[in-house]
């Protein structure tokens, strides 16, 4: 599904991604992880077009997405940071971006879901930070699309939220979609993940599964496993 | 494009400062006129006034806008649209917002005075028409600024320093240039030099409509000339719109090859 080949990008002097080969097929829940500043961050950019490689090529759905804008409308994407034009309210905002993206939507049931139906009218300046998030995540999960982008997906969410997400997760898996997630957090990897895409100086170090990574690092829980992938390279 | 302007307008004019904005005109426009009592003098006045506010303001609000909804930008960036449409929409809105709040901010209070009935109409026209040239040409600058400076700071600074450079610097150059080649023919030196200024482009094409030219002696007189004439006119409002053009054409180049 997704085919990325030789991906190099420089900021200034500062190498990030060096040569990155990762070749994704479709379905299943993909951890994305690695060390601060391990480039993460910049190699879904790419994928989005936000940042434009120095060379290298990105193949989704057989077709070379570099410099092109309408294969977005295949991408659900859910930011690190919410942070919404102020005066709007959360209503305009989602006629807004359903305005931006030609194919249905459905927000009704999320909006229920995540409890947010009396927020509908507030201004999204006056919201905390949580219900921002939350909202952040309607608006990635209400199209139908066949790859999900989620960059540290559970900044500023309480426990109830936090288990609603992991549902609408398991529920897009179950629908056969490709999800790619970024995090910190281990136990939401362990509970979720089916691959794990280790990154480390701007190259793939690891790909497999939970159980294959503790094998190959010869630990039993997987915390200890990425720390020890970390500290190798590092010795 | 238009579905973004939409939006960043509905956002803007709700936003507190467009209404100070607003008002602060409406406000300045009632007070001239009533103490004045004669709307050429208080054309005068607002132009000073004008021609040194517009650009700071759009450029503060310019960057201030664009540094501000940067997390969101990048929410837009990730949807099927391309890159310039969405920054040209946040330019245009902030443009267009900032332009309304002017041109109704002094229009109610020159309306409520009886504009039309007056001789000065054509003036205080051409006072709204480089005003909003103003806006458009300091907003596009400031995009410029913010799109090359990814620190805030540094950001704000840079755009602080370019308004005060064209608005007060520049013209202690320009004097200074005129002191010193005292000796020299200066009237074609000046022209140029003022073309190259929006601010004072705006300010001399305001000065020699308004007739006050014999004040300025003799190069007032070669501007006369120039800027007199419709030829003048014209081409000074085609110089405004190259300052337009030419930042609006940058900002695109720059978004190609922008990561963000």
């Amino acid at each position: 599904m997704i085919k990325i080949e030789n991906l190099h990008k420089k900021f200034g002097k500062l190498t990030v991604l060096d040569g990155l080969d990762l070749d994704i097929k479709s379905g299943g829940i993909f951890a994305i992880l690695g060390p601060n500043g391990s480039g993460k961050t910049t190699l879904i950019k790419c994928l989005l077009g936000m940042v434009i490689p120095n060379s290298g090529e990105i193949i989704y759905d057989d077709e070379n997405i570099l410099h092109k804008w309408q294969y977005r409308n295949k991408i659900n994407y859910l930011p690190q940071i919410a942070n919404f034009p102020a005066n709007l309210t959360v209503n305009e905002l989602l006629k807004m971006v359903k305005n931006l993206r030609p194919k249905a939507s459905n927000a009704k049931e999320l909006i229920s879901m995540f409890g947010v139906e009396s927020f509908l009218s507030k201004k999204l300046g006056n919201l905390s930070g949580g219900t921002k998030q939350k909202i952040n995540i309607i608006l990635t999960f209400m199209f139908d699309s066949d790859l999900i982008i989620l960059d540290e997906p559970t900044t500023g969410l309480d426990p109830i939220s936090l288990i609603q997400l992991k549902k609408i997760i398991q529920q897009e898996k179950a629908k056969g979609k490709t999800i790619l997630i970024t995090t910190h957090i281990m136990s939401l990897v362990n509970e979720i993940a089916d691959e794990i895409v280790f990154l480390l100086d701007g190259k793939i170090y690891f790909k497999g599964s939970v159980d294959m990574l503790k094998k190959q690092t010869k630990q039993t829980d997987l915390e200890h496993a990425i720390a020890n992938l970390m500290v190798k390279e590092n010795v | 494009m238009y579905k973004i302007l939409k939006y960043s307008i509905y956002d803007l004019l709700r936003s507190r400062w467009s209404y100070v904005y607003f008002f602060f005109y409406l406000a300045l426009g009632f007070v001239l006129l009533f103490l004045n009592n004669d709307v050429s003098k208080a054309v005068i006045t607002l132009m000073n006034i004008i021609i040194v506010l517009t650009p700071l303001i759009g450029t503060i609000f310019g960057v201030m806008y664009y540094y501000n909804s940067k997390e969101f930008t990048e929410l837009l960036l990730a949807q099927p649209i391309k890159r310039n449409k969405i920054f040209m929409g946040q330019y245009l809105g902030i443009a267009l917002s900032l332009t309304l709040s002017l041109v109704l901010g002094l229009g109610i209070p020159f309306l409520a005075y009886g504009i039309f009935k007056s001789s000065a109409i054509f003036d205080f026209g051409l006072l709204l028409v480089t005003g909003s040239f103003l806006n458009f040409i300091f907003v596009a600058l400031a995009f410029n600024i913010a799109l090359s400076n990814e620190n805030k700071i540094k950001g704000f600074g840079y755009a602080i320093l370019l308004w005060l450079f064209l608005a007060v610097i520049y013209d202690g150059l320009f004097i200074i240039s005129l002191l010193v080649f005292n000796d020299y023919p200066l009237d074609k030196f000046s022209l140029i030099a003022t073309m190259f200024n929006p601010i004072d482009l705006s300010r001399i094409l305001i000065l020699l409509k308004l007739d006050i030219s014999a004040l300025l002696g003799y190069t007032g007189a070669i501007f006369k000339q120039f800027f007199g004439t419709n030829l003048g006119l014209f081409s000074s409002i085609f110089a405004l719109s190259l300052w337009v053009i030419f930042p609006v054409f940058r900002i695109n180049r720059k978004l190609k090859k922008k990561d963000f």
